[in-house]
């Protein structure tokens, strides 16, 4: 890769010159999500830098919008609203998807490429017709969760949206789970029965501990699908269940207020977590497994 | 050992250890490793056929319903039928009456704007003749109510009604029941299966079977749809209408008692009624022209590609299939340029992704991790952020705008306009798919020895001659993965056309969110998106051919 030293003039450019055009993508790539942090520090309600902040004048910067973010009612709900859905909805396709998958990676599932379609399919669909799909769906379920049993409206609205992307999170733990399980070794179950363990057992201590890196980073993904999702609650909720992408969505249009970049500072913050954290597990889940980081 | 295999086959079946035959004991154990397996995968198949397959199904099967126009209007469509539009004759005088009786009781139940606005999606306009009809539609029938009121008090009481009608201990007409049940079911779109005590009575409905008729559809309305009891309420004026209608002719010699009695001073009563034509010529000429009774005749069938033509710019008429008028044609161009945009986004994810994938490739690993992040980020950030960062980038007083400006590039006076509009629907978008081109094609590219490229050089290629002959052959499967599944994704993108694109750089999917929640044309918005998704799943299919289901791999 590095030049050698009889290297011509014009080989010399074109080096330098494909370093810099792949630099410039790279900018591409990160600019738009640096230029949100300093601008969430604004302290006028513009979505631009002031001369003050181009200065680098202390007073051109405030925290008023992390202020607003942290005190203004509609944020906070909206925060609560998708910190209550996220972790459910993914309990749910954490849950069936794991079983699945590990009935899926049997040596003899009949009609097996159907099933994975079937499993697969909301990640191809494209959401906004789950999302047309689902709100005649939900709009009916609902009213008869609330004229047959008499739930509350607000209850039956949360469960609504929590199916719903529990259904969006499904694929992306069958696929996770499923690379996990390609490596895994079948006699370790084998041998753990011989020794007596019950199925449940042998699931919960000798299997699951070492999928456990696929499920784990499974659940981040349906987590963060959840927690990204617009489209579908959209469609489906009603405006109590209006989640933090919503709210987003709704500021987006209407341009209210640069609050909107301080949520977005503190989601990618959130996002290099998470990006953390998947690889810390892909990693262990590589060392359990026995294959040598090359 | 082969000798002693042989021997036992010849002797018979090989033996488990419990002395079934080891074939049978074999399939048992396969079929219940094989009934596990289903059930472990059952819950999740279930969940996931319910909550999503079948109600994607069936909200695709929405394209093609039809069924409002013969639910709101059961015996107009019947009759119109067998009338010929291209006589240029106007429907028979029966039509007309059905007309009326059929367009009351929609108006009593509140269904007719909606089919008004269902047809006006073929023909515009009719929509205001069916609201205009139904404040007007009840004039007749309450000057006959009037009529007969004034005439006989007796029939001011709703139980004198509910006793001339009820069957009670005589023999009740229960098929005229049921029907009136049907009918009310499907006209308010929900079940008329609730109790009630009211049956039409046999004798009744034979010698005035148009008012029995009206009164049960009362009947069963008021009990099942507004839950209140037939028996003490005032039916519908158009009940009197028929009454008065039909004791014209009506012979009423079969009768006895209160009932005879009744009916026989009613009969004295004079009421005019006109000929229904004129009667709904009279509440709006339009019904004196051939044009509606067409377009009802036309779409009054049950399933109709009446959607499916409407969404590619066509429509069904009654000399067949034709071409929307130019004004009205949108769809098709919305469907080219939704393909166009996304093979400029998939075109120029291409571009850029290409020399990354490359350059991610061939560094050393260490490196190349590094850089890696710079690619993964983005692709884990919130979309909602990435689509902001934009709007904050692309804005006329936004920060490409000021560099710009700044830098002297551009005049303060002219800021270049970069958001709602095509272009920035391509920008954001191809930076938001940006790490689904760049992952496929840096897998594949992994795959390629670096030795080949020298080798090729060793034999006296040029670098470009190296790179154009050896290693990018190789790496087209990368570039093929990468370019359908970017172009899958950004097909049915909603979310950043929405925000950046403003009216000029909307997809379909824009449109059929629209028609879902503004407009309520749920029939085109469904064949909208079966298009849509016939699209991709063919897309998906190809994708599945070339690189695999089982090899999508995430992050």
């Amino acid at each position: 890769m590095g030049l050698p030293p009889y290297a011509t003039t014009p080989q010399r450019i074109w080096y330098y010159s494909f370093r810099v055009i792949c630099a410039l993508i790279f900018i591409f790539l990160i600019t738009p999500i640096i230029v949100v942090m300093p601008l969430s520090f604004n302290a006028e309600n513009f979505f631009t830098f002031t001369p003050e902040m181009l200065r680098l004048d202390p007073d051109g910067y405030s925290l008023k919008h992390y202020q607003d973010f942290f005190t203004n009612n509609e944020w906070q709900r909206s925060l609560k609203n998708s910190l209550i859905i996220a972790p459910f909805a993914t309990l749910i396709s954490v849950s069936l998807g794991t079983l699945a998958a590990i009935g899926l990676s049997q040596s003899h599932v009949p009609f097996k490429g159907t099933i994975m379609a079937i499993l697969i399919s909301p990640m191809i669909v494209p959401l906004i017709i789950s999302a047309t799909g689902m709100f005649f769906f939900y709009s009916t379920l609902g009213n008869w969760l609330e004229t047959t049993l008499g739930l509350d409206k607000n209850f039956v609205g949360y469960v609504k949206v929590i199916l719903a992307h529990a259904v969006l999170g499904i694929p992306f733990v069958i696929i996770t789970v499923t690379a996990t399980l390609v490596g895994f070794d079948r006699s370790l179950t084998r041998a753990a029965a011989n020794m007596g363990a019950n199925p449940v057992t042998t699931f919960f201590r000798v299997q699951m501990p070492l999928i456990l890196p696929g499920v784990i980073s499974g659940g981040l993904f349906a987590f963060i699908t959840s927690f990204d999702e617009v489209v579908v609650v959209l469609f489906v909720g009603s405006a109590g269940q209006k989640t933090l992408p919503w709210q987003m969505f709704t500021g987006l249009r209407e341009q209210i207020s640069p609050t909107i970049l301080a949520v977005a500072t503190l989601l990618v913050g959130i996002s290099i977590i998470l990006l953390t954290v998947v690889e810390l597990l892909r990693r262990r889940s590589e060392r359990l497994r026995g294959i040598v980081e090359s | 050992m082969s000798n002693a295999l042989n021997q036992n086959a010849e002797n018979g079946p090989v033996m488990a250890a419990d002395g079934t035959p080891l074939k049978r004991s074999l399939a048992r154990a396969l079929r219940r490793q094989k009934g596990r397996a289903l059930l472990l995968i059952a819950p999740l198949l279930i969940f996931v056929l319910v909550t999503f397959i079948i109600p994607i199904g069936s909200m695709l099967f929405r394209s093609v319903e039809n069924d409002i126009v013969a639910n709101t209007l059961p015996d107009t469509v019947q009759r119109l039928a067998s009338w010929d539009a291209t006589s240029g004759e106007l429907p028979a005088e029966g039509v007309y009456e059905a007309m009326y009786y059929d367009l009351f009781v929609a108006n009593e139940a509140k269904r007719h704007t909606r089919l008004g606005s269902r047809l006006n999606y073929e023909e515009s306009g009719i929509s205001s003749l069916f609201r205009q009809s139904g404040r007007k539609i009840d004039d007749l029938a309450k000057d006959a109510t009037k009529a007969l009121e004034s005439a006989v008090p007796a029939f001011k009481d709703g139980e004198t009604w509910y006793a001339l009608m009820n069957a009670g201990n005589d023999e009740a007409n229960a098929g005229l029941l049921s029907a009136m049940r049907g009918r009310v079911g499907r006209l308010n779109d929900s079940g008329a299966s609730g109790d009630m005590e009211f049956a039409p009575s046999a004798l009744m409905a034979d010698i005035l079977p148009l008012t029995t008729r009206s009164y049960t559809e009362w009947a069963v309305y008021e009990a099942t749809q507004e839950e209140r009891d037939p028996a003490t309420r005032d039916p519908w004026e158009l009940v009197p209408l028929a009454l008065l209608q039909e004791l014209k002719t009506a012979d009423l010699s079969g009768l006895s008692g209160t009932r005879a009695e009744l009916l026989t001073q009613a009969q004295a009563v004079s009421f005019d009624i006109p000929p229904y034509s004129e009667v709904l010529a009279d509440i709006d000429p339009e019904w004196g022209t051939i044009l509606p009774w067409e377009t009802i005749q036309t779409h009054s069938s049950k399933y109709t590609a009446g959607y499916f033509l409407n969404a590619v710019d066509a429509q069904k008429t009654p000399e067949g299939y034709a071409w929307q008028p130019e004004d009205k044609q949108i769809l098709l161009k919305l469907f080219g340029r939704t393909l166009i945009m996304s093979m400029i986004i998939t075109c120029s994810c291409i571009l850029l992704g290409y020399p990354v994938a490359w350059l991610l490739a061939n560094l050393p690993a260490s490196k190349a991790n590094l850089l890696m992040i710079l690619v993964l980020l983005p692709f884990w950030t919130s979309l909602l952020v990435r689509t902001s960062a934009w709007k904050v980038m692309l804005q006329q007083q936004g920060v490409i705008n000021d560099v710009l400006v700044w830098l002297g590039l551009v005049d303060d006076a002219n800021r270049l306009i970069m958001i709602n509009n095509q272009f920035g629907t391509i920008v954001a978008m191809t930076h938001i798919l940006l790490p689904f081109m760049i992952l496929p094609m840096y897998s594949v590219m992994q795959t390629v020895p670096p030795s080949y490229l020298r080798a090729a050089k060793s034999l006296g290629a040029t670098n470009w001659t190296a790179f154009w002959r050896v290693y990018f052959p190789q790496s087209i499967p990368g570039i093929g993965a990468g370019s359908i599944l970017v172009f899958i994704l950004s097909i049915g993108y909603y979310i950043t056309p929405e925000i950046v694109g403003g009216t000029k750089g909307v997809f379909i999917s824009n449109r059929i969110a629209y028609h879902i929640s503004s407009s309520l044309n749920w029939g085109l918005a469904a064949a909208l998106g079966s298009i849509l998704l016939a699209v991709v799943l063919l897309l998906y299919w190809c994708y599945d051919r070339i690189v695999g289901i089982d090899n999508v791999k995430l992050g």
